[in-house]
Protein backbone atom coordinates (compact mmCIF):
# COMPACT_ATOMS: atom_id res chain seq x y z
CA UNK A 1 0.00 0.00 0.00
CA UNK A 2 2.70 2.72 0.83
CA UNK A 3 4.88 1.95 -1.48
CA UNK A 4 8.22 4.14 -1.15
CA UNK A 5 8.67 6.82 -4.34
CA UNK A 6 12.09 7.83 -4.32
CA UNK A 7 13.13 10.14 -6.26
CA UNK A 8 13.80 9.66 -10.07
CA UNK A 9 10.76 6.97 -10.14
CA UNK A 10 8.01 9.61 -10.20
CA UNK A 11 8.95 10.27 -13.83
CA UNK A 12 7.35 6.81 -15.99
CA UNK A 13 7.73 8.53 -19.36
CA UNK A 14 9.68 8.16 -21.85
CA UNK A 15 12.42 11.03 -22.87
CA UNK A 16 12.62 14.03 -21.16
CA UNK A 17 10.36 16.68 -22.47
CA UNK A 18 12.82 19.49 -22.38
CA UNK A 19 16.10 17.34 -22.42
CA UNK A 20 17.13 19.16 -19.47
CA UNK A 21 17.19 18.20 -15.75
CA UNK A 22 15.70 19.16 -13.14
CA UNK A 23 17.95 21.59 -11.46
CA UNK A 24 18.43 23.59 -14.50
CA UNK A 25 14.62 23.66 -15.19
CA UNK A 26 14.32 25.30 -11.93
CA UNK A 27 16.62 27.66 -11.61
CA UNK A 28 15.36 29.21 -15.23
CA UNK A 29 12.15 29.35 -13.69
CA UNK A 30 13.27 31.24 -10.91
CA UNK A 31 14.89 33.76 -13.55
CA UNK A 32 11.64 34.25 -15.09
CA UNK A 33 10.06 35.27 -12.18
CA UNK A 34 13.27 37.52 -11.63
CA UNK A 35 12.92 39.38 -14.59
CA UNK A 36 9.61 40.07 -13.49
CA UNK A 37 10.39 41.47 -10.67
CA UNK A 38 13.42 43.70 -12.48
CA UNK A 39 10.69 44.31 -14.86
CA UNK A 40 8.43 45.82 -12.09
CA UNK A 41 11.38 48.12 -10.87
CA UNK A 42 12.52 49.58 -14.27
CA UNK A 43 8.85 50.05 -15.13
CA UNK A 44 8.13 51.94 -11.93
CA UNK A 45 10.97 54.04 -12.33
CA UNK A 46 9.66 54.67 -16.49
CA UNK A 47 6.46 55.45 -14.52
CA UNK A 48 8.04 58.16 -12.75
CA UNK A 49 9.75 59.57 -15.69
CA UNK A 50 6.31 59.62 -17.66
CA UNK A 51 5.14 61.69 -14.82
CA UNK A 52 7.95 64.18 -14.43
CA UNK A 53 9.30 64.18 -17.79
CA UNK A 54 10.34 68.44 -17.53
CA UNK A 55 11.68 68.06 -13.70
CA UNK A 56 13.37 64.88 -13.63
CA UNK A 57 17.19 64.75 -13.18
CA UNK A 58 19.41 65.01 -16.26
CA UNK A 59 21.55 61.24 -15.66
CA UNK A 60 25.21 63.22 -16.92
CA UNK A 61 24.75 65.68 -14.06
CA UNK A 62 24.38 63.27 -11.33
CA UNK A 63 26.56 60.30 -12.31
CA UNK A 64 30.08 62.24 -13.37
CA UNK A 65 32.54 61.11 -10.70
CA UNK A 66 35.92 58.76 -11.62
CA UNK A 67 38.12 57.59 -9.13
CA UNK A 68 41.27 59.53 -9.05
CA UNK A 69 40.18 61.99 -11.87
CA UNK A 70 38.80 65.52 -11.16
CA UNK A 71 35.76 67.44 -13.05
CA UNK A 72 33.36 65.48 -15.10
CA UNK A 73 33.31 62.40 -16.88
CA UNK A 74 30.06 61.56 -17.33
CA UNK A 75 28.90 57.49 -17.72
CA UNK A 76 32.84 56.69 -17.81
CA UNK A 77 32.70 54.69 -14.54
CA UNK A 78 29.44 53.30 -15.48
CA UNK A 79 30.67 51.82 -18.73
CA UNK A 80 33.93 50.72 -16.49
CA UNK A 81 31.48 48.61 -13.89
CA UNK A 82 29.56 47.66 -17.58
CA UNK A 83 32.82 46.50 -18.63
CA UNK A 84 33.78 44.70 -15.43
CA UNK A 85 30.47 42.70 -15.72
CA UNK A 86 30.82 41.41 -19.17
CA UNK A 87 34.10 40.29 -18.55
CA UNK A 88 33.28 38.25 -15.66
CA UNK A 89 30.15 36.78 -17.86
CA UNK A 90 32.83 35.86 -20.20
CA UNK A 91 35.09 34.32 -17.44
CA UNK A 92 31.94 32.47 -16.57
CA UNK A 93 30.78 30.66 -19.51
CA UNK A 94 34.40 29.86 -20.24
CA UNK A 95 34.33 27.84 -16.25
CA UNK A 96 31.18 26.09 -17.59
CA UNK A 97 32.70 25.49 -21.08
CA UNK A 98 35.96 23.71 -19.13
CA UNK A 99 33.40 22.29 -17.13
CA UNK A 100 31.50 20.22 -19.96
CA UNK A 101 35.44 18.88 -20.33
CA UNK A 102 35.59 17.68 -16.85
CA UNK A 103 38.88 20.20 -16.90
CA UNK A 104 38.46 20.90 -13.07
CA UNK A 105 42.13 23.14 -12.75
CA UNK A 106 40.95 25.02 -15.85
CA UNK A 107 37.31 25.25 -14.13
CA UNK A 108 38.64 26.69 -10.80
CA UNK A 109 41.08 29.76 -12.66
CA UNK A 110 38.23 30.81 -14.41
CA UNK A 111 35.53 30.32 -11.37
CA UNK A 112 38.28 32.32 -8.97
CA UNK A 113 38.30 35.01 -12.11
CA UNK A 114 34.55 35.51 -11.76
CA UNK A 115 34.86 36.19 -8.16
CA UNK A 116 37.31 38.48 -8.64
CA UNK A 117 35.27 40.18 -11.00
CA UNK A 118 31.96 40.49 -8.76
CA UNK A 119 34.45 41.57 -6.22
CA UNK A 120 35.46 44.28 -8.74
CA UNK A 121 31.88 44.72 -9.55
CA UNK A 122 30.48 45.41 -5.61
CA UNK A 123 33.59 47.55 -4.91
CA UNK A 124 32.47 49.93 -7.74
CA UNK A 125 29.13 49.93 -6.53
CA UNK A 126 29.85 50.73 -3.48
CA UNK A 127 31.91 53.81 -4.28
CA UNK A 128 29.08 54.87 -6.98
CA UNK A 129 26.87 55.07 -3.78
CA UNK A 130 29.18 56.67 -1.88
CA UNK A 131 29.50 59.40 -4.24
CA UNK A 132 25.29 59.37 -5.10
CA UNK A 133 25.10 59.38 -0.93
CA UNK A 134 27.63 62.52 -0.24
CA UNK A 135 26.49 64.38 -3.38
CA UNK A 136 28.46 67.14 -4.48
CA UNK A 137 26.63 70.43 -5.23
CA UNK A 138 23.97 70.80 -2.77
CA UNK A 139 20.29 71.85 -3.86
CA UNK A 140 17.22 73.44 -2.17
CA UNK A 141 14.04 72.03 -1.49
CA UNK A 142 11.06 74.05 -1.89
CA UNK A 143 7.47 73.48 -0.57
CA UNK A 144 6.04 72.31 -4.12
CA UNK A 145 8.78 69.28 -3.90
CA UNK A 146 10.67 70.70 -6.45
CA UNK A 147 14.61 70.79 -6.31
CA UNK A 148 16.18 73.56 -7.21
CA UNK A 149 19.88 74.54 -7.55
CA UNK A 150 22.48 77.23 -7.31
CA UNK A 151 23.95 78.84 -10.68
CA UNK A 152 26.66 81.62 -11.14
CA UNK A 153 24.19 83.36 -14.50
CA UNK A 154 23.41 79.90 -17.03
CA UNK A 155 26.16 78.07 -15.52
CA UNK A 156 25.48 75.09 -12.49
CA UNK A 157 27.24 75.91 -9.70
CA UNK A 158 26.62 74.38 -6.04
CA UNK A 159 25.50 74.96 -2.31
CA UNK A 160 29.47 74.94 -1.02
CA UNK A 161 30.31 77.49 -4.08
CA UNK A 162 27.78 79.75 -2.62
CA UNK A 163 28.87 79.54 1.16
CA UNK A 164 32.82 78.85 0.25
CA UNK A 165 33.35 75.82 1.86
CA UNK A 166 34.83 72.68 0.25
CA UNK A 167 32.37 70.15 0.21
CA UNK A 168 34.65 67.26 -0.45
CA UNK A 169 36.93 68.43 2.92
CA UNK A 170 35.23 65.34 5.26
CA UNK A 171 33.25 67.69 7.81
CA UNK A 172 29.61 66.91 7.84
CA UNK A 173 28.00 70.43 7.17
CA UNK A 174 24.62 72.31 7.33
CA UNK A 175 23.37 74.99 5.67
CA UNK A 176 19.74 76.67 6.25
CA UNK A 177 17.07 78.47 4.23
CA UNK A 178 18.45 82.01 5.60
CA UNK A 179 22.02 81.37 5.19
CA UNK A 180 21.30 80.87 1.48
CA UNK A 181 19.29 83.68 1.00
CA UNK A 182 21.74 85.93 3.53
CA UNK A 183 24.66 84.72 0.95
CA UNK A 184 22.77 85.21 -2.06
CA UNK A 185 21.96 89.15 -1.33
CA UNK A 186 25.88 89.65 -0.78
CA UNK A 187 27.06 87.70 -4.13
CA UNK A 188 25.19 88.96 -6.77
CA UNK A 189 26.69 86.90 -9.46
CA UNK A 190 25.01 83.51 -7.88
CA UNK A 191 21.07 82.29 -8.55
CA UNK A 192 18.65 79.79 -8.52
CA UNK A 193 18.09 77.17 -11.68
CA UNK A 194 14.68 76.13 -11.32
CA UNK A 195 13.55 72.66 -11.76
CA UNK A 196 12.52 72.02 -15.22
CA UNK A 197 16.00 73.98 -16.12
CA UNK A 198 15.11 77.76 -15.80
CA UNK A 199 17.25 80.28 -14.64
CA UNK A 200 16.30 83.19 -12.28
CA UNK A 201 17.89 86.40 -11.73
CA UNK A 202 19.62 87.29 -8.54
CA UNK A 203 16.69 89.50 -6.95
CA UNK A 204 14.08 86.61 -8.30
CA UNK A 205 16.24 83.96 -6.21
CA UNK A 206 16.06 85.55 -3.14
CA UNK A 207 12.24 86.21 -3.48
CA UNK A 208 11.93 82.62 -4.61
CA UNK A 209 13.90 81.40 -1.70
CA UNK A 210 11.66 83.41 0.51
CA UNK A 211 8.13 82.46 -0.47
CA UNK A 212 9.45 78.96 -1.51
CA UNK A 213 12.27 77.53 -0.17
CA UNK A 214 11.71 75.07 2.54
CA UNK A 215 15.44 73.50 3.39
CA UNK A 216 19.14 72.67 2.04
CA UNK A 217 19.57 69.39 0.47
CA UNK A 218 22.72 67.74 0.62
CA UNK A 219 23.40 64.67 -0.55
CA UNK A 220 20.88 61.83 -1.11
CA UNK A 221 18.87 59.89 1.47
CA UNK A 222 15.47 57.67 0.83
CA UNK A 223 13.92 61.06 2.23
CA UNK A 224 15.31 63.06 -0.46
CA UNK A 225 17.78 64.04 -2.74
CA UNK A 226 19.99 66.93 -4.71
CA UNK A 227 19.38 65.68 -7.85
CA UNK A 228 15.59 66.11 -8.39
CA UNK A 229 12.61 64.68 -7.52
CA UNK A 230 12.28 62.49 -4.55
CA UNK A 231 11.49 59.19 -6.73
CA UNK A 232 14.80 59.43 -8.47
CA UNK A 233 16.60 59.02 -5.55
CA UNK A 234 14.45 56.05 -4.21
CA UNK A 235 14.51 54.51 -7.51
CA UNK A 236 18.41 54.63 -7.74
CA UNK A 237 18.80 52.43 -4.25
CA UNK A 238 15.89 50.16 -4.52
CA UNK A 239 17.38 49.48 -7.94
CA UNK A 240 20.67 49.34 -7.83
CA UNK A 241 20.72 48.13 -4.44
CA UNK A 242 18.17 45.02 -5.99
CA UNK A 243 20.65 44.35 -8.24
CA UNK A 244 24.06 44.70 -6.13
CA UNK A 245 22.24 42.20 -3.24
CA UNK A 246 21.91 39.48 -6.47
CA UNK A 247 25.55 40.25 -7.48
CA UNK A 248 26.57 40.20 -3.97
CA UNK A 249 24.33 36.36 -3.40
CA UNK A 250 26.11 35.54 -6.76
CA UNK A 251 29.36 35.53 -4.93
CA UNK A 252 28.52 34.01 -1.96
CA UNK A 253 27.26 31.47 -4.43
CA UNK A 254 30.52 31.05 -7.02
CA UNK A 255 32.49 30.86 -3.58
CA UNK A 256 30.67 27.70 -2.48
CA UNK A 257 30.48 25.97 -5.51
CA UNK A 258 34.28 26.91 -6.20
CA UNK A 259 35.17 25.14 -2.56
CA UNK A 260 33.17 21.97 -3.64
CA UNK A 261 35.14 22.05 -7.58
CA UNK A 262 38.50 22.30 -5.64
CA UNK A 263 37.52 19.33 -3.01
CA UNK A 264 36.28 17.08 -6.15
CA UNK A 265 32.52 16.93 -5.54
CA UNK A 266 31.78 17.23 -9.26
CA UNK A 267 34.60 15.02 -10.44
CA UNK A 268 33.08 12.71 -8.17
CA UNK A 269 29.70 13.34 -9.27
CA UNK A 270 30.57 12.66 -12.62
CA UNK A 271 29.28 16.06 -14.48
CA UNK A 272 29.69 19.94 -13.28
CA UNK A 273 26.44 20.53 -13.93
CA UNK A 274 26.28 22.83 -10.47
CA UNK A 275 29.07 25.28 -12.62
CA UNK A 276 26.02 26.04 -15.32
CA UNK A 277 23.70 25.91 -13.16
CA UNK A 278 25.51 28.56 -10.97
CA UNK A 279 26.38 30.73 -14.66
CA UNK A 280 22.95 30.78 -15.40
CA UNK A 281 22.68 33.17 -12.10
CA UNK A 282 25.60 34.75 -13.18
CA UNK A 283 24.62 35.58 -16.47
CA UNK A 284 21.07 36.68 -15.45
CA UNK A 285 22.93 39.42 -13.08
CA UNK A 286 24.58 40.25 -16.15
CA UNK A 287 21.44 40.50 -18.19
CA UNK A 288 20.03 42.52 -15.42
CA UNK A 289 22.62 45.04 -15.68
CA UNK A 290 22.57 45.69 -19.03
CA UNK A 291 18.59 47.26 -18.87
CA UNK A 292 19.86 48.98 -15.63
CA UNK A 293 22.95 50.84 -17.80
CA UNK A 294 20.54 51.82 -20.51
CA UNK A 295 17.22 52.68 -18.61
CA UNK A 296 19.20 54.47 -15.46
CA UNK A 297 22.15 55.66 -17.31
CA UNK A 298 21.76 56.41 -21.05
CA UNK A 299 18.25 57.06 -21.85
CA UNK B 1 27.23 26.81 -34.24
CA UNK B 2 25.97 23.65 -31.96
CA UNK B 3 28.92 21.40 -31.92
CA UNK B 4 31.56 24.28 -31.63
CA UNK B 5 29.95 25.09 -28.35
CA UNK B 6 32.13 22.24 -25.98
CA UNK B 7 34.48 21.97 -28.12
CA UNK B 8 35.75 25.29 -28.63
CA UNK B 9 35.98 28.84 -26.73
CA UNK B 10 36.24 31.15 -30.19
CA UNK B 11 32.16 31.57 -29.97
CA UNK B 12 33.17 32.97 -26.38
CA UNK B 13 35.11 35.65 -27.44
CA UNK B 14 33.25 36.53 -30.42
CA UNK B 15 30.13 37.32 -28.03
CA UNK B 16 32.30 39.49 -26.02
CA UNK B 17 33.71 41.70 -28.49
CA UNK B 18 30.47 41.70 -29.96
CA UNK B 19 29.14 42.98 -26.11
CA UNK B 20 31.92 45.03 -25.53
CA UNK B 21 31.97 47.15 -29.22
CA UNK B 22 28.03 47.51 -28.58
CA UNK B 23 28.56 48.97 -25.07
CA UNK B 24 31.26 51.38 -26.59
CA UNK B 25 28.77 52.10 -29.35
CA UNK B 26 26.35 53.29 -26.68
CA UNK B 27 28.59 55.04 -24.36
CA UNK B 28 29.50 57.30 -27.19
CA UNK B 29 26.24 57.98 -28.70
CA UNK B 30 25.49 58.54 -24.72
CA UNK B 31 28.45 61.26 -24.38
CA UNK B 32 28.68 63.19 -27.56
CA UNK B 33 24.71 62.78 -27.97
CA UNK B 34 24.80 63.63 -32.37
CA UNK B 35 21.79 66.78 -32.41
CA UNK B 36 19.59 65.32 -34.76
CA UNK B 37 19.00 62.08 -32.54
CA UNK B 38 18.55 63.92 -29.87
CA UNK B 39 15.46 66.35 -31.28
CA UNK B 40 13.69 63.89 -33.42
CA UNK B 41 10.88 62.76 -31.35
CA UNK B 42 9.65 59.33 -32.42
CA UNK B 43 7.02 57.49 -30.70
CA UNK B 44 6.81 59.83 -27.46
CA UNK B 45 10.71 60.00 -26.72
CA UNK B 46 13.83 60.87 -28.50
CA UNK B 47 15.48 58.86 -31.62
CA UNK B 48 18.61 58.32 -29.71
CA UNK B 49 16.90 56.47 -26.81
CA UNK B 50 14.66 54.13 -29.36
CA UNK B 51 18.76 53.06 -30.81
CA UNK B 52 19.78 52.57 -26.73
CA UNK B 53 16.98 50.05 -26.36
CA UNK B 54 17.02 48.06 -29.64
CA UNK B 55 20.65 48.18 -28.84
CA UNK B 56 19.99 46.82 -25.22
CA UNK B 57 17.93 44.08 -26.70
CA UNK B 58 20.60 42.97 -29.05
CA UNK B 59 22.90 42.50 -25.79
CA UNK B 60 20.29 40.99 -23.92
CA UNK B 61 19.99 38.34 -26.95
CA UNK B 62 23.47 37.70 -26.89
CA UNK B 63 23.44 36.85 -23.20
CA UNK B 64 20.50 34.83 -23.36
CA UNK B 65 20.98 32.65 -26.62
CA UNK B 66 24.37 32.32 -25.97
CA UNK B 67 26.06 32.62 -22.69
CA UNK B 68 22.73 31.37 -21.24
CA UNK B 69 22.38 28.85 -23.81
CA UNK B 70 19.22 29.03 -24.45
CA UNK B 71 19.64 29.12 -28.30
CA UNK B 72 20.73 25.53 -28.16
CA UNK B 73 18.39 24.34 -25.89
CA UNK B 74 15.28 22.28 -27.31
CA UNK B 75 13.01 24.39 -28.85
CA UNK B 76 9.82 23.76 -26.67
CA UNK B 77 12.34 24.60 -23.55
CA UNK B 78 13.50 27.39 -24.99
CA UNK B 79 9.52 28.86 -26.11
CA UNK B 80 8.65 28.02 -22.63
CA UNK B 81 11.38 30.05 -21.19
CA UNK B 82 11.23 33.19 -23.56
CA UNK B 83 7.20 33.77 -24.39
CA UNK B 84 5.90 34.72 -20.77
CA UNK B 85 8.56 37.51 -20.31
CA UNK B 86 8.06 38.64 -24.13
CA UNK B 87 4.04 38.82 -23.49
CA UNK B 88 4.29 40.18 -20.06
CA UNK B 89 7.12 42.59 -20.27
CA UNK B 90 6.00 44.66 -22.49
CA UNK B 91 2.37 44.63 -21.26
CA UNK B 92 3.29 45.79 -17.79
CA UNK B 93 5.48 48.36 -19.29
CA UNK B 94 3.12 49.50 -21.75
CA UNK B 95 0.48 50.07 -18.87
CA UNK B 96 3.27 51.62 -16.44
CA UNK B 97 4.36 53.94 -19.16
CA UNK B 98 0.69 55.10 -19.88
CA UNK B 99 -0.30 55.36 -16.22
CA UNK B 100 2.31 57.79 -16.26
CA UNK B 101 1.91 60.14 -19.04
CA UNK B 102 -2.11 60.47 -17.79
CA UNK B 103 -0.50 61.39 -13.99
CA UNK B 104 1.63 63.75 -15.33
CA UNK B 105 -1.87 65.18 -17.18
CA UNK B 106 -3.44 65.28 -13.91
CA UNK B 107 -0.79 67.98 -12.23
CA UNK B 108 -1.77 70.20 -14.69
Amino acid sequence: MSEKVTYGQAWKGGDKPFAASYGKLMMWFFLITDALTFSAFLGSYGFYRFKYPDIWPVPEEVFTHFPFLHGDHPLLFVALMTFILIMSSVTMVLAVNYGHKMEKKKVILWLSLTIVGGFMFLGSQAWEWGHFIHGDKGAIDTKTESIVHIAEGEKMSSVYNLMEVDGHDGSHHHFTINNVINKLETKPNFNIRTANKSYLSNSESIKFLQEEGTEVVLGANLKHNEYGVQNFGQCFFFITGFHGFHVFSGVIILIVILINVIKGTYERRGHYEMVEKVGLYWHFVDLVWVFVFTFFYLV
Amino acid sequence: MANTTTNSNWWIWKVFWILLIVTTVEVVLGIIKPGFLINTQFLGTKLLNHIFIVLTIVKAAYIVLSFMHLGHERKSLKWTILIPPLILIPYLLFILLTEGGYALSLMH
